[in-house]
């Protein structure tokens, strides 16, 4: 991929910090994401992943830091409601529980931001909402409701919901962290699929097969601060700190387990 | 103790009672119909808008707006309903302001219930999971579509079995309005008894036919919360 040097730059953050309470939780993190980019977001638990993809969409307003997105530039801190609400209509975020609306079918969960948030004709939502339904497997379950559903199938319509919306970037926040084991294939092949497309992803999970096989590039937290970023290929195979090394080698230990 | 039960039903059934209350019947359903329903309903729409706006306000942490609420909801709820009644309907005009008995009661209950509705709805407001807002946020919803298509609605099912409550309460509180000389059932059932003298009979009659009513509240109550548990149960 890299030896297409006129792919579009999509996002860069620079210096993004955060806390909470007086702990820091993100001390200055720099990231750059291009164009069909899949960045896995790994660390271990509490070095800031998630609190990383939160501020990047403004659901944890960050301290400090800029973004630089689709060719705006804005300092995270400052940034007024409207400019959050331009950002999102570009992204598509994905909860770890999903987050579906629960008194709106699945079918009303695709088409409220379209209708309510774009001002889309009723049935021109429909009909979108219908395909990206299609594309997660979906389709036939138009009128249930989310508590009628497996976890596995609510995740997969909160991606149709979010692929509904045709953003430039997809946040993925450890989709699969709340489902069962036999759930989680569903959602990675779902996942998967996506990237294969081109679609711009950024991933914070715990699935290190899928991040290995699927992510083109990695960027490795710890303490709120990255440890190494890189293409994914050189992360696994030849890490470059002594840090994400012994990473790689407890997680390479934990599955031949 | 029995035998005052023996002694109740002997007095009910004896033929004198039971012409009254035949005779009554019609009387006081009819105030009942024409009155006490449409006093409850209009008492209880106007507290269903105030602790929306109430619960709304306090939810979103408004400044000012906010300190107002609680102080509304710190004096309506300390204070006893009749008081609140007598001020409002005997009080005020001293002060120039003169109201109908009827809008009074309906102004008066309605503020009264209002501040414990509002406080269902808060509680309702603050159970909704806080991912639900983020969702809606994420796929481009302004603060108020977000209330309006998600998280109020998801509300009003928390709240639901709360503000029934109210309801069924409201009715039977729509009978202070006597005191302030709005003639709905009670006050009619006591104009009766004024002419024939048969307070035991006439105020059991006006109970059985609250009774009946709260009967059939308590039953759509139940069949609302079957059509809402369709939906799923909040998580």
């Amino acid at each position: 991929m890299s030896e297409n040097a006129s792919r579009r730059m999509m996002l860069r953050a620079e210096g993004v910090t955060k806390r909470f309470d007086g702990r820091e939780v993100l001390r200055g993190i720099d990231l750059t994401v291009e164009q069909g980019d899949v960045v896995a977001i790994l660390g271990p638990s509490g070095s800031g992943k998630t609190t990383l993809l939160r501020c990047l969409n403004f659901l944890e307003r960050a301290d400090g830091g800029t973004l630089e997105f689709d060719g705006e530039r804005i300092e995270l801190a400052r940034a007024t409601g409207k400019d959050v609400a331009r950002l999102r209509r570009k992204t598509a975020f994905v909860f770890q529980n999903y987050n579906l609306f629960l008194n709106k079918t699945v079918l009303q969960n695709v088409t409220l931001g379209l209708t309510a948030a774009r001002g889309m004709r009723r049935d021109e939502a429909r009909e979108r909402a219908v395909r990206a339904l299609e594309k997660v497997g979906m389709a036939q379950r138009l009128d249930s409701y989310p508590a009628q559903l497996s976890g596995g199938q609510q995740q997969r319509v909160a991606i149709a919901r979010g692929l509904a919306a045709q953003p430039e970037i997809f946040y993925f926040d450890e989709p699969t962290s709340a489902l069962d084991p036999e759930l989680i294939g569903e959602v990675l092949s779902v996942m998967r699929t996506l990237a294969e497309e081109g679609r711009t992803m950024l991933v914070v999970t715990h699935e290190m097969g899928f991040a290995r096989s699927v992510s083109s590039k990695v960027l490795f937290l710890e303490d709120g601060a990255v440890v190494e970023s890189g293409p994914t290929a050189d992360f696994f195979t030849r890490p470059k700190t002594q840090r994400s090394r012994s990473f790689v080698e407890s997680i390479l230990a934990e599955r031949e387990r | 103790m029995l035998e005052a039960i023996g002694a109740f039903f002997a007095q009910m059934f004896s033929s004198r009672v039971w012409g009254i209350l035949v005779d009554s019947f019609p009387r006081l359903l009819g105030y009942f119909l024409r009155v006490s329903i449409p006093l409850t309903l209009l008492s209880f729409l106007l507290a269903l808008v105030i602790s929306v706006a109430v619960a709304m306000i306090q939810y979103a942490q408004v400044p000012v707006l906010r300190q107002i609420c609680r102080f509304y909801i710190w004096v309506v709820r300390g204070t006893p309903l009749l008081v609140q009644l007598y001020m409002v309907f005997y009080g005020l005009p001293s002060l120039g302001v003169m109201l109908d008995a009827f809008p009074c009661a309906v102004l008066v209950f309605g503020f009264n219930e209002g501040a414990y509705m509002a406080e269902s709805m808060r509680g309702a407001l603050e159970a909704v999971p806080r991912g639900q807002l983020e969702a809606g946020a994420c796929v481009g919803l302004r603060y108020l579509q977000i209330m309006r298509h998600i998280v109020l609605p998801q509300a009003f099912r928390i709240a639901f079995p709360a503000l029934s409550n109210s309801l069924i309460s409201m009715v039977k509180g729509t009978s202070l309005a006597a005191s302030v000389t709005v003639m709905e059932m009670f006050r009619q059932a006591q104009v009766i008894n004024g002419r024939l003298h048969e307070s035991l009979g006439l105020y059991a009659e006006v109970a059985l036919i609250y009774l009946l009513f709260c009967t059939l509240l308590t039953f759509l109550q139940r069949r609302g919360e079957k059509r809402l548990s369709r939906f799923g149960g909040v998580k």
